[in-house]
């Protein structure tokens, strides 16, 4: 597991014209299968949209299953690349190599389904 | 073992398939699965198992892996899709099977797989390597050889993309073969198909489908394996049974007829019963059918039969359809059997249900498992025809079949009874089960002279000569009696008929013996007679022999006189000496 990223301090200004749910803390796990085609580009594909969209409110956890495969079980994995939205509640699945835009962005809330 | 993919057989060997190296099989430890499939399911092959809801494809997954755990040293993964652990903890503990201690203890892996379809936002290419990687992490912390995945097709509800999941899916069933892993695969039953997903393309070396079925309103559960490559397998539908013990298949229809007759004979429990077929009573093994309309003592003559073979120390299971155990028990005692004592010793079991209680092959799998268990050497059925509801003849035929096929490769006598309606065509309307049964009795009331009488006739009794003869019985507090025959004009007399032969009998015979003192009386007479008139005629004799004797003497006397006269005469005349004594001349 990559060190786990120092929890940046609650952002308190709350912009307008923005969802409120879109100030909050993003805790995302990415659950990857080491260096697959797949798993590299939803690396990149998720670092590039967090930097983009969550500046400074997210922790990213990127999990290689290949070394930690007793967690594939806890956390309910069967596709990979899976990124797992532990916060803000409810729990969400977002399953691909996140190429999509549009659609992660949905899953995570940042952007109504149009 | 280089056989696994076989050469083409010749005819010759073909026939002794059994005898060449098979398939490597895993043994399912489940009853009569693995007799069907030859040996169990494909080693190290996915097998598919589909059927419909309900039909108990989980439990026999479930059974497969318990068994393989404690029975097989074959330890299992069961990947749940639809159910929680703790739920199919609690589903099989009903069963008998302990998952919490098999998973303490590292033979049994649970894991549940869950898939919620809101949660699950698909944003490109992905791939099922987290259930591979799960899989494997399973397989391997326990050393598993068993796999079992419960209902894999429910991911189709849950992930998006079929065109991946099916690839995907492909990919696995092909990983697990790699594996080296036994494992079954559970999946819904689809409209026309097989499965809903059509599964079968991919899993394709073992599919067995499993139904449920409701016909007459009784449900009867069934097997049937549909493919089995690389090995032989019988293809007919097996009636199966849930219960406490879990699955039990039954493999009820015998391939061949072959199975090894008994010259030995048993007693029927009737001493002259015996006599009329041929002095010694039944086959052992053979199938027995006494059918009579209502109130002939069939089942009088099941329960002699019980005793006697109790007496021997057989043990005797007793099927009761109509009447229960204590109502047999007592109604028996009243005929001087008392069927308790053997109960008691545990010698003689009675199992009495309602034939409607379940289908057919339902009926013919507890008895399968109940005889498997309790290994009888006779096996009553009271009364048969109580199966027969409606217009399932054909169904009660086949089971009957199946059941006495059975029992004789078993060597297990089979005695039934059996309920006829009265009228001429008696023998007629038996004639659908006829065929399978060795020795056939027909009780039948006769009604003469203003009464009812029991009579008995050996319709027919394969290998074994046999009274031809319909035979009165009584039903006596000793037991069923059969009494002697007594033809008349109309026929065999019975009751106050036969008694009052018997009387008219009894004054002939009477006639008769006095006849015969008088005639030896009067041979005796004239004998006396006889004698007497011998005596008479040796003394007449005697007397015309003296007479005779006297009147020689006289003659004779009276020529030596009238010689001695003559000679005197010439000695005084002096003539003619010589020509009367030429002896005396030559001198």
């Amino acid at each position: 597991m990559k060190a786990k990223r120092a929890r940046p301090a609650q952002p308190k200004v709350t912009k307008t014209g923005r969802k409120a749910a879109a100030a909050r803390l993003y805790i995302l796990k990415l659950y990857v299968a080491g260096q697959s085609p797949k798993s590299v580009s939803a690396i990149a594909n998720m670092k590039k949209l967090c930097e983009a969209n969550l500046q400074g409110r997210y922790v990213l956890d990127v999990i290689d299953l290949y070394q930690q495969p007793q967690l594939a079980q806890g956390e309910q994995i069967i596709a990979v690349p899976t990124l797992i939205r532990k916060l803000p509640s409810p729990l969400r699945r977002i399953i691909g190599d996140m190429s999509n835009t549009e659609r992660v962005l949905v899953g995570l809330d940042l952007r109504s389904e149009a | 073992m280089n056989k696994s993919k076989p050469k083409p057989l010749t005819r010759t060997s073909r026939r002794q398939n059994h005898f060449r190296p098979q398939l490597p099989k895993s043994p399912t430890g489940i009853q009569g699965l693995d007799e069907i499939t030859g040996g169990g399911l494909p080693k190290g092959r996915p097998t598919l198992v589909c059927g419909g809801a309900g039909c108990g494809k989980t439990l026999l997954a479930m059974e497969f892996l318990v068994r393989g755990a404690t029975q097989f040293h074959e330890p299992g993964v069961f990947m749940a899709f639809e159910e929680t652990a703790k739920d199919l903890t609690q589903n099989v503990a009903s069963l008998g099977f302990d998952l919490n201690e098999l998973i303490a203890r590292k033979r049994i892996l649970l894991d549940f797989v869950y898939v919620e379809r809101s949660e699950i936002e698909e944003t490109g290419e992905y791939d099922l390597e987290g259930l591979f990687i799960r899989l494997g992490q399973a397989i391997d912390s326990i050393g598993a050889k068993r796999v079992v995945l419960d209902t894999i097709e429910s991911l189709f509800g849950g992930l998006p993309n079929p065109l991946i999941l099916r690839a995907e899916l492909r990919r696995l069933f092909r990983w697990l073969k790699d594996k080296g892993v036994t494992a079954i695969i559970t999946a819904e039953r689809g409209e026309g198909i097989l499965t809903r997903q059509g599964l079968e393309e991919y899993v394709s070396d073992c599919v067995i489908v499993l139904d449920h079925r409701v016909s007459e309103q009784t449900s009867s559960r069934r097997l049937r394996v549909v493919k089995y490559r690389g090995s032989t397998h019988g293809t007919n539908e097996y009636p199966f049974l849930i219960d406490e013990d879990g699955i039990s298949v039954l493999p009820v229809t015998s391939l061949a007829l072959q199975h090894i007759v008994s010259r030995e004979r048993v007693s029927t429990g009737v001493a002259r019963l015996d006599a009329m077929l041929g002095g010694k009573g039944y086959y052992r093994g053979s199938s027995v059918l006494i059918s009579g309309t209502a109130g002939t003592g069939k089942s009088s003559f099941a329960a002699h039969f019980a005793d006697a073979a109790c007496r021997r120390g057989e043990r005797v299971l007793y099927f009761a359809f109509e009447e229960s155990p204590s109502q047999i028990m007592r109604n028996m005692r009243s005929i001087g059997i008392h069927l308790q004592q053997w109960v008691d010793k545990g010698l003689l079991q009675f199992h009495a249900q309602r034939p409607s209680f379940a289908g057919l092959e339902t009926h013919l799998a507890m008895k399968h498992k109940v005889i498997n268990a309790f290994k009888p050497q006779a096996v009553i059925l009271d009364p048969l025809n109580s199966f027969i509801v409606g217009d399932n003849k054909i169904g009660v035929h086949s089971m009957l079949m199946r059941l006495l096929d059975f029992l004789k490769t078993k060597q297990i006598t089979g005695l039934f009874t059996s309920l006829i309606s009265s009228g001429p065509t008696l023998e007629q309307s038996e004639s659908s089960i006829s065929s399978l049964i060795d020795t056939w009795l027909l009780l039948r009331a006769v009604d003469s002279g203003g009464e009812r009488n029991r009579g008995l006739a050996v319709l027919k009794s394969r290998g074994m000569a046999h009274s031809n003869q319909i035979r009165e019985f009584l039903l006596t507090d000793h037991g069923a009696e059969l009494r002697d025959v007594y033809v008349g004009a109309s026929g065999v007399l019975t009751g106050s008929a036969r008694l009052t032969q018997e009387a008219q009998d009894q004054a002939v015979q009477i006639l008769q013996k006095q006849e015969i003192e008088r005639r030896q009386i009067e041979l005796k007479r004239t004998h006396q007679a006889l004698e007497a008139h011998i005596a008479a005629l040796h003394a007449e004799f005697e007397v015309k022999k003296t007479e005779s004797l006297r009147i020689t003497g006289q003659e004779q006397a009276q020529g030596a006189q009238l010689a001695q006269g003559r000679l005197e005469m010439g000695v005084s005349r002096e003539v003619d000496v010589i020509a009367k004594n030429p002896m005396r001349r030559a001198k």
